[in-house]
């Protein structure tokens, strides 16, 4: 999380209240200080994460529904920024971006050379409304990318300059679990700063909490005033509103047995009749860290490229070796998926890969429910 | 984009100093750096293995198969098997290729020392074993007995073959070849190398096994291995996956909870002696 990386968390630090216009000018504080402002937009129907130019660009009064394999945005009766569950991107697409050249060579002769030509690229990002499950995914990427021997140079750039806004959630989705899977809804750690808002009859105001020396530098810029007890109070509710609100559930207990101790278990083959093997829920999962790499040439065949880009276990080319495929069947696939996900990801990083956010089950385009499957197992055994 | 020194996904060129043809679909290599690329001599422990990079064609986990430590020269033996090791075939002394590595786990020659060793190879498996056998012979006063035992699909499928003959001159080492088919002239062993382990003279409460070739070879030897009173845990084989990036990195390649680019290739066999019967895993 952040604090493995920058400074460590502010222990006491006071909270502080700002209003929209303090907002706007957190937008202008992060823009002067060198960050591309990225969050939550409208658009194509849902709410995407991409640029902000300011904070006209925030899904204002939006919300969204969502359900096993269904999204829609629906118009809010108040002037919220945030009162949205998360939509179908995630922050791996700024930090892990979906492709990326490796490196670029040069034939010469009978040898080649690595190019190393490109300027450095802008990739200070100021992430806006990161999400309490979120902040768990970005914690959870950090240890598979630069958690252990081997870094990954382009994601350890991009993570360390992060500025990451947080914003606890003040409802829960119809695929959300996150209370379940202990991700969320509050922000607890890892943030810069971390913003509740709180809804009154005029226009939305937000409790601040300063998470880093990061966060209480940019804080200096901002107009604000203190905490009172009454939006203390306030803030509370909305995270307890969010907690009640839970869509769905995941049993965790036993679940790193449970999986990988049935592998021949007859709900696989009846998963597969519905699975499409389509690779939607390993694009839309903020911790699927996933790739391949791609090597092409221009029509002179001197001049080469690597890319490395995101990858699914549920294509078939996933496991290919001389003479075959080892993962031919889709009852293979989404086992090998779910398995890791909740099971084997603790051997291998040290916590659940799944922090609850529900994304897998939205954006499924047959509505297979990962919390359903699992609870589908465990039933047949009980 | 600013490539990093240290950035473990970029490959460094080393020139092909001989291209020797082993078999039929077999052909080793012998590298030598390219001057002014990479850093100092070229370390790893048997059983290790690198990316190999074919300009503009791909980039292939490839086991390594011996240095040659006065040189500083890297041997890479491999099957012609699919895009990537098909080019490779068709390259010639002189020109270079890309190298990441060495990357994963390796045979367990420091646990062997006072004990019985059984090196068990079948077909290409033999590649990466090359290094322990030729530890074994170089320090031989350190271990017991030496068996070992080569299958290989026909007599002139045979890997290594004049090595495995001088090898079996040695009085203090044991080595048995067979082969799957027989073909004109051969009067060996022929079945699957399962059957040879049947007979071999080694002490199971004092012994290591190591074992490379196909999955199902590897299963019936580790099955035979253990009726013979062999521990699991004194029983080693290394694993094959699909890999992209060889770091831990781009998932392709695990195997349960292992990463066999990691945490392998080389395992004890009851560490994933769980994995093994499980289909499509």
């Amino acid at each position: 999380m952040t604090s493995q990386i920058k400074s460590p968390p502010l222990k006491n630090c006071p909270k502080t209240v700002i209003d929209r216009a303090g907002l706007d000018c957190l937008f202008d504080s992060l823009r002067v200080r060198g960050f591309t402002v990225v969050g939550p937009t409208v658009r194509d129907g849902a709410i995407i994460y991409d640029n902000l130019g300011s904070t006209n660009d925030l899904p204002m009064g939006w919300t969204d529904e969502q359900e096993a394999g269904s999204y829609r945005l629906k118009k809010r009766s108040d002037k919220a920024l945030f009162g949205y569950t998360v939509g179908p991107h995630s922050w791996k697409k700024y930090l892990f971006p979906p492709r990326q050249r490796l490196w670029m060579a040069k034939r010469q002769g009978r040898s080649f050379s690595i190019e190393n030509n490109d300027p450095p690229e802008n990739s200070k990002f100021a992430f806006i409304g990161v999400r309490s499950c979120e902040l768990h995914a970005i914690g959870i990427q950090d240890r598979v990318f630069i958690g252990d021997k081997f870094i990954d140079p382009v994601y350890k750039s991009r993570r360390e300059q992060a500025f990451i806004v947080a914003v606890n959630c003040g409802q829960a989705g119809g695929a959300c679990f996150c209370a379940s899977m202990n991700t969320g809804p509050k922000a607890e750690s890892g943030f810069d700063l971390a913003l509740t808002e709180i809804l009154n009859r005029k226009s939305p105001y937000f409790v601040v909490e300063v998470g880093s020396a990061a966060g209480a530098e940019v804080m200096g810029d901002i107009p604000q005033r203190q905490l009172a007890e009454k939006d203390e109070q306030a803030a509370e509710a909305v995270v307890a509103g969010a907690t009640s609100q839970m869509g769905r559930a995941m049993e965790v207990e036993g679940i790193r047995e449970l999986l990988p101790d049935n592998p021949d278990h007859p709900r696989w083959e009846e998963v597969a009749k519905r699975c499409l093997s389509c690779a939607n829920c390993t694009m839309a999962c903020p911790t699927c860290f996933c790739s391949t790499v791609e090597d092409t040439t221009d029509l002179t065949g001197d001049h080469a490229e690597r890319w490395k880009r995101w990858d699914s276990c549920f294509t078939m080319d996933f496991s290919y070796i001389h003479g075959g495929f080892v993962r031919q069947e889709t009852k293979s696939r989404y086992r090998h998926w779910i398995t890791h996900k909740l099971s084997t990801w603790h051997n291998q990083f040290g916590s659940s890969g799944c922090v609850g956010c529900g994304r897998c089950i939205t954006w499924c385009p047959v509505g297979i429910d990962i919390t359903e499957e699992v609870g589908a197992i465990r039933a047949s055994l009980s | 984009m600013t490539v990093l020194l240290d950035d473990p996904m970029v490959t460094t060129p080393w020139v092909i100093d001989q291209m020797r043809r082993e078999t039929a679909d077999t052909f080793t290599f012998i590298l030598k750096p390219v001057k002014g690329h990479g850093r100092g001599s070229f370390q790893f422990e048997p059983g290790q293995f690198n990316m190999l990079y074919v300009f503009g064609t791909g980039e292939v986990p490839i086991s390594i198969s011996g240095t040659q430590e006065q040189n500083g020269k890297l041997e890479h033996t491999t099957r012609v098997a699919g895009t990537v090791t098909g080019a490779m075939g068709k390259l010639r002394s002189g020109d270079v290729i890309g190298i990441r590595g060495p990357f994963g786990s390796h045979w367990p020659i420091e646990n062997a020392i006072g004990k019985d060793v059984i090196v068990v190879a079948g077909g290409i498996g033999l590649a990466p074993l090359r290094p322990v056998y030729n530890a074994l012979v170089g320090r031989r006063d350190e271990f017991n007995k030496i068996v070992l035992l080569y299958g290989s699909r026909t007599p002139e499928d045979i890997l290594f073959r004049s090595e495995l003959e001088k090898l079996s001159a040695n009085l203090d080492i044991e080595v048995f070849v067979t082969v799957d088919r027989s073909t004109m002239g051969w009067r060996g062993n022929v079945g699957v190398v399962t059957s040879l382990l049947r007979n071999v003279p080694f002490d199971p409460r004092n012994a290591v096994a190591m074992v490379c070739g196909p999955e199902i070879m590897m299963r019936f030897s580790v099955h035979e291995l253990q009726r013979r009173g062999l521990k699991e845990e004194e029983i080693y084989i290394s694993m094959e996956r699909n890999m992209k990036c060889a770091i831990g990195h781009c998932g392709h390649c695990q195997y349960g909870p292992e990463f066999i680019c990691k945490d392998g290739p080389v395992f004890p066999y009851n560490r994933i002696s769980n994995l093994l019967g499980t289909r499509e895993l």
